[in-house]
């Protein structure tokens, strides 16, 4: 177990270490920080002089080792848009973001557990059919497109009158196809609580919970039909297990089996992948936030890219890779831990 | 020749392939639907009522136009017009062209680069085996999206606006084919695994021949069906991707539209009512994966081949 623990850390630390090589090399190959300080009047030895004090003529590893020690020390630079470091940006920016993946976490898995287990338990059940084709149609569907359009049913509506509204079946119809629209499609809203340090948050008012329910709907629509396919499939198999069949053998009953006995061994590979997917999520975000101008990191690392703004860029990379770095870690650790029969010497079995 | 070709047509009628396909309407539908969406994206010149790169066919005056059949349609724009007075159909056209080169494209780029490291870890083992899968364990656990947002990102920011949208489309090409190697190289490579075992290898080996030999001619062919589904697959990530980073602006410019950034020019408009700019391309997009993702998962249930799960 111990070397199990040492050889995933020393992993972790290895991807980070190459992170921050990757970081390094945009930084140095897209930023020259010269032109973002002086103007086309400084010169040459005068730029030349600056560089030398900058450091910016030392060898390369000399100039990456800096680097790394002050991100070591929570200095990733200054934000050339914002003029604050860089670090104090993206604190400002992840409260959003980690509001909107808890809320799209929280329907994953009040959705896909019971959804998927059904469909297990019953395969051949219309019910099941119904929401396996689903599933198979949410994968085709991109994130933004759903966003697009939950915003023009919810947000703005849709008014329908393909049925004739002189007869009541007919204006029925048309009002049951029509929506209304009003859900708020754009920002966190005006009305935030203030928790503590530079956490806003959306979640006590009623207002701010309104801005959460359409790109938290939006973002847990692309990773639902996946937890949906893999909590089926792994409850198959796992219902298809001798222990299984000698506990319907017993005389336990139905309800007890599927849900005290089976359910508990299929939790355990569905809870490691579904680690793995809240860190992905992080991708899908950017997507989402774009869409509905959620001001969360994914939003800002775009309007990073369209600024040109070097520091920030890289800042998000380091910080995006520790997020997953870590939760790969502890991920792999848990399963190293629940799992007994995992190979200790790293190779997945 | 001609021989070859007949009795390869005769092999083919009698596979099992075959077989199954004549029996799977999902399948049948799926392959006439990919079919249309292909010949009707290759032949689009021919097709089109308009050339959306031509700006002077096009009338800022005919802008947000809707399809026909409701208010205030022109007939002579079957879905209606875009915010620039481009013919909808005619940009969904080009724009379903640029989709599919750049989803075929990306993934020709996967294969090559997944068959040969995956080839590579597969049969030499060893250190070659431990580093390249660590590579692609890496990359696979930053999730392929996230990779390509920033190599995309990257090159926006060293190319500068104007070039990068000149190259484009071999821009996209490369990043989604760099940010997808590791699903191909990972079942390649545990096909390579179970097939090295088998006796054929090993008598190639004694006959002396070379590694390379042994690789591309000998083992390559028989990982060929495991190959093919997952490459079925990955064109349908590839257009997802390519829809994504140009609807994130780090793909195609609204003057060569693909079916993503065509999506993105009209969700600015989506809020003024003309909802057929965005959802009318969407619509497409989502068609043409949902068939190609269908054909991928009947390919797989008739090869069942050793697939990584997740």
């Amino acid at each position: 177990m111990l070397a199990f623990l040492v050889q995933r850390i020393s992993q972790a630390f290895l991807v980070m270490f190459v992170i921050s090589v990757i970081a390094f090399a945009i930084q140095d190959g897209l930023g020259d920080p010269l032109q973002q300080m002086v103007g086309m009047s400084v010169s040459e030895e005068e730029r030349e002089a600056l560089r030398d004090e900058l450091g910016l003529n030392d060898p390369i590893v000399v100039q990456y080792l800096r680097f790394a020690g002050n991100a070591l020390q929570g200095d990733l630079g200054n934000s050339y848009f914002y003029s604050k470091p860089t670090l104090e940006v993206i604190a400002e920016h992840l409260p959003a973001t980690l509001e909107l993946v808890i809320g799209a976490s929280l329907i994953i898995v009040f959705l896909s557990v019971p959804i998927g287990v059904y469909a297990a338990i019953r395969p051949q059940a219309w019910l099941s059919k119904f929401f396996m084709g689903i599933s198979t149609v949410g994968i085709s569907i991109p994130v933004f497109l759903t966003a697009i359009v939950l915003i023009q049913l919810f947000s703005i509506g849709v008014t329908v009158n393909w049925f004739p509204s002189d007869t009541g079946w007919g204006q029925w119809f048309n009002d049951f196809f029509s929506t209304d629209g009003g859900m708020p499609s754009y920002g966190r809203g005006g009305d935030l609580v203030h928790l503590f340090g530079t956490w806003e948050s959306g979640l006590f008012t009623s207002e701010g919970l309104a801005h959460l329910v359409l790109p938290c709907v939006s973002l847990a629509s692309i990773m639902l039909p996946l937890f949906i396919r893999l909590i089926r499939a792994e409850m198959m198999e796992v219902l298809q297990s001798d222990y299984i069949r000698y506990a319907r053998a017993k005389g336990l009953s139905a309800g007890r089996i599927n849900f005290l006995h089976a359910l508990k061994n299929t939790m355990l590979p569905v809870i490691t992948v579904g680690g793995v997917q809240i860190g992905i999520m992080v991708a899908y975000t950017i997507l989402t936030e774009t869409v509905f101008q959620w001001p969360g990191l994914g939003l800002m690392f775009l309007e990073a890219i369209t600024r040109s703004d070097i520091p920030l860029i890289v800042a998000y990379l380091m910080v995006v890779g520790l997020i997953f770095v870590v939760t790969n870690t502890v991920v792999d650790l848990v399963y190293g831990l629940v799992n007994p029969t995992v190979k200790l010497t790293g190779k997945k079995a | 020749m001609t021989t070859a070709t007949v009795s390869r047509w005769d092999r083919f009628r009698e596979s099992f392939v075959w077989y199954s396909f004549k029996r799977d309407k999902v399948a049948i539908i799926s392959f006439l639907v990919l079919l249309l969406m292909v010949l009707a994206a290759i032949f689009a010149p021919l097709l089109a009522p308009a050339n959306p790169y031509d700006l002077a066919q096009i009338n800022i005056m005919n802008s947000e136009m809707p399809p026909v059949g409701l208010d205030g349609a022109d007939p002579a724009f079957p879905l209606g017009t875009d915010a620039q007075g481009r013919d909808l159909l005619s940009t969904i056209l080009y724009g379903t062209r640029v989709s599919l080169m750049i989803g075929f494209g990306a993934v020709l780029l996967q294969a090559v680069l997944g068959i040969l490291f995956g080839l590579m870890a597969g049969y030499l083992g060893g250190k070659v085996d431990a580093i390249l899968m660590r590579i692609a364990d890496v990359q696979l656990s930053f999730s392929t999206l996230m990779v390509a947002i920033i190599v995309g990102a990257v090159f926006k920011a060293s190319f500068g606006n104007l070039m990068f949208g000149e190259i484009a489309i071999y821009m996209l090409i490369f990043i989604i084919g760099i940010a997808e190697w590791p699903q191909i190289a990972r079942t390649v490579r545990a096909s390579v695994l179970a097939e090295k075992k088998k006796e054929y290898v090993e008598a190639a080996r004694v006959m002396g021949f070379g590694t390379r030999r042994i690789m591309f001619r000998h083992i390559l062919p028989n990982t060929l069906s495991p190959i093919f589904v997952i490459a079925t697959v990955q064109i349908a990530n590839a257009i997802i991707s390519e829809a994504a980073l140009s609807f994130l602006g780090l793909g195609m410019p609204e003057t060569q539209p693909s079916l993503g950034s065509l999506i993105k020019s009209g969700f600015d408009y989506i809020q003024s009512g003309s909802w057929w700019i965005t959802l009318i391309p969407g619509l497409v997009l989502v068609v043409l994966v949902l068939v190609i993702n269908l054909l991928g998962d009947w390919l797989r249930d008739v090869m069942n081949p050793r697939l990584y799960k997740g």
